[in-house]
């Protein structure tokens, strides 16, 4: 082959996405057939189930929202050269910061209750990034570990709180009582209601609006700022960054604290827009999905939205599919999404060079994009 | 052997029912909890009363198994929506969820397992699971020879510690200078399908002198069981008989007749019967017991049966009190 031609980006950005997905799509139609079942019915469902209703619409962006959050937590810290494995516990510790505000001033007026939630989810959430960052600051000891490890400290404090001091006495299940009205995040349906549109019953709620908004401000902090700048910087190259006058140590900090606060975020959907109360194992795996998230997302504000909603889209689509096809379990369910993580994100550079090689041949007129 | 007769009409049925046409306004619906409907254990057992009802009558039915925790309200409603006459969910955790769809849907009615919910469509069908327990405890303490016996549970939550307060009960009623070492594996729900630490927290029990294991871990009990048959040990399995695991290694189990409860909600609810309401399930209602088959039927002398069933008569009829953990 020759040398490495830079493919136009509308390929870059669009084509070799779509191209994964496809192969993804495409070896897990190969599986559904192996189950007897037909592959393009079960695409059919997935994507009637996922965006063909209201009610699908609005479970897919419930569960993208979840994946904005934590997806751009992974961002922050990987552009600060730092592989955030943590943002499944990050999420779990600022849920508790979100559910205790919620807990204790669930009747106060809406203004108050949700503003300090936030505030708590991400105060919670950058706190429990705080240990494993200042150790990879100042000690060296490797953020990949320090947050897994976190991870499980999460999940232990968390079953200890619910199961001795904040569940609801009476019952069996380690859950708080619901929270008072106030603090549940006014409901996409209510909010599109008072402006006439009728919209299904879903958990989808003003979080969703939180998330994107959090993304644009990620996207001004990351490109627009100097403090984005020195992150970026110290993440290529630790020693540049020195030699420019930027102290890694700060920004490791920083934008691991970001990152937390990010993570922690994630309880604004899922406890009070949808749960209303805080219980175990609520984040369900969606601090992984943020880093497939992330990753495919290339770990911009907007791709990370884009992947976000065609995860989410999986989740809701692969959930409807194993309700109407019962010979595809959830287990199914969790391979197909296994393969379009393993096509977009593990291998996304199997079809780059072929793909390059085509662009290299016919495309060579337009090559000067 | 009373077990095992008890198994006799269902295999019947299995073999001799001719599926009849069902009537087709009536649509009964499960949903599984994380779990899944193949962990051998409590799940599974559901699983079973369902296939078993399916068997019998020719009435199909839909299932649904989670895998996050916003799909169990979602999975309710949808089934609602879509007609189903009876939803029956199995496990505590969905009990906020039949909560909030039972008051959409006042129509259809729900039967909750393990957990209690009081709404005029919902029937709420609870264990007296720590009855098992100390009768597997009181198992464990006789064939004890050391005087130290082990529990393992699951994930550390009030029904795993009600388990493990009647077994320690149950041990302390026979003898009560034995030692019981108590281990949970862990605080996520990965706790319930590690098997590999269920073996080694078996081991380490073993190591400080155990001989007897009850696990109440579901698959992580898989774990627990075959940690004991390569140590030449006792283990006491959990929800499903499972003494067929290892004959002879397995002492009995604390059985969970979940597959009845599920078995009798979709039946009463296809011949009318079906009522709203708590029902609780002890040894007196054959909700619970502790099985004896021809699996383990050499490690159960007669005179540990005699105390058992005595004990078990005892507790039936009232005489013999067994303490409830209550999540404060």
């Amino acid at each position: 082959m020759s040398a490495p031609t830079k493919l136009p980006r509308w390929a870059e950005l669009a084509l070799l996405p779509l191209l994964n997905l496809g192969f993804a799509l495409l070896l897990s139609g190969v599986i559904v057939r192996l189950l007897g079942e037909s592959p393009w019915a079960a695409l059919k469902l997935m994507v009637a189930g996922s965006v063909g209703t209201q009610e699908g619409i609005g479970y897919t962006l419930y569960y993208a929202t979840n994946f904005i959050f934590t997806g751009l937590a992974v961002a922050v810290a990987y552009h600060a050269g730092l592989f955030n494995i943590g943002a499944e516990g990050q999420a779990y510790v600022g849920g508790l910061g979100v559910g205790l505000v919620a807990l204790w001033l669930g009747d106060a007026p809406r203004f108050v209750v949700l503003p300090l939630a936030i505030l708590a989810g991400a105060g919670f959430g950058a706190a429990w990034a705080f240990l494993p960052a200042w150790l990879q600051a100042k000690r060296g000891s490797h953020i990949v570990i320090t947050t897994i490890m976190f991870n499980f400290i999460a999940s232990a404090l968390m079953t200890y709180l619910l199961v001795n001091v904040l569940i609801k006495p009476g019952q069996q299940s380690p859950e708080t009582r619901e929270f008072g009205a106030h603090a549940f995040m006014p409901a996409a349906h209510d909010l599109l209601a008072r402006a006439g549109l009728t919209f299904a019953a879903t958990p989808l709620n003003f979080a969703f609006v939180l998330a994107l908004a959090a993304a644009v401000l990620v996207w001004i902090f990351v490109w627009h700022t100097r403090w984005g700048y020195a992150l970026r910087v110290a993440g290529e190259n630790a020693a540049a960054a020195v030699y420019a006058g930027i102290a890694p140590p700060r920004s490791i900090m920083g934008s691991m604290l970001l990152s937390g606060a990010l993570a922690g975020s994630l309880g604004l959907n899922e406890l009070l827009g949808s749960q209303h109360r805080i219980l175990i194992d609520f984040t369900g795996g969606a601090g992984f999905v943020g880093i497939a998230v992330s990753l495919m997302g290339r770990n911009h504000p907007v791709g990370i939205i884009f992947s976000s909603v065609l995860f989410g889209a999986l989740y809701q689509g692969g959930s409807q599919l194993s309700f109407d096809m019962p010979k595809i379990n959830r287990d199914m369910v969790v391979v197909i999404q296994g393969l379009v993580i393993l096509f977009c994100g593990a291998m996304e550079n199997v079809f780059r060079a072929p793909l390059t090689a085509v662009f290299a041949r016919f495309g060579r007129s337009k090559t000067g994009l | 052997m009373k077990f095992a007769r008890s198994l006799l009409p269902f295999i019947g049925a299995l073999v001799l029912a001719i599926p009849a046409r069902a009537a087709a306004d009536f649509q009964p619906a499960i949903v599984f909890d994380f779990g899944g409907k193949f962990d051998r254990s409590f799940n599974q057992s559901a699983s079973e009363g369902a296939e078993r009802f399916k068997k019998d009558t020719g009435v199909a039915y839909r299932e649904f198994e989670i895998t996050n925790a916003a799909q169990r309200e979602q999975a309710m409603t949808q089934l609602a929506k879509r007609g189903a006459s009876i939803i029956v969910a199995i496990g505590f955790t969905q009990a906020s969820a039949v909560e909030k769809v039972a008051k959409q849907f006042p129509q259809v009615r729900f039967t909750l397992i393990d957990a209690v919910v009081d709404l005029p469509n919902v029937q709420s069908v609870n264990f007296r699971e720590q009855e098992s327990a100390f009768l597997c405890g009181m198992a464990a303490a006789l064939a004890s020879k050391s005087g130290k016996v082990g529990f393992v549970g699951g994930m550390d939550i009030p029904l795993i510690r009600k388990f493990a307060l009647g077994y320690v009960e149950g041990v302390h009623f026979v003898n009560p200078s034995a030692e019981v070492f108590q281990n949970m594996t862990g605080t996520t729900p990965a706790a319930w399908g590690d098997p590999t630490k269920g073996a080694e927290l078996a081991k380490s029990q073993f190591g400080r002198g155990a001989d007897v294991i009850f696990h109440a871990a579901g698959a992580t009990g898989i774990g627990v069981m075959q940690a004991a048959k390569d140590a030449g040990k006792l283990s006491i399995g959990c929800d499903s008989n499972q003494n067929y695991l290892h004959p002879g290694s397995v002492l009995t189990s604390a059985i969970k007749r979940v597959d009845v409860a599920v078995y009798k909600s979709f039946d009463a609810a296809r011949l009318g019967t079906w009522q709203a309401g708590q029902v609780v399930l002890g040894l007196a209602e054959q909700g619970i017991d502790y099985s004896l088959d021809e699996f383990n039927r050499k490690v159960i002398t007669p005179e540990m049966e005699k105390r058992l069933n005595q004990a078990k008569a005892d507790i039936i009829a009232g005489k013999l009190k067994v303490s409830e953990y209550k999540a404060q």
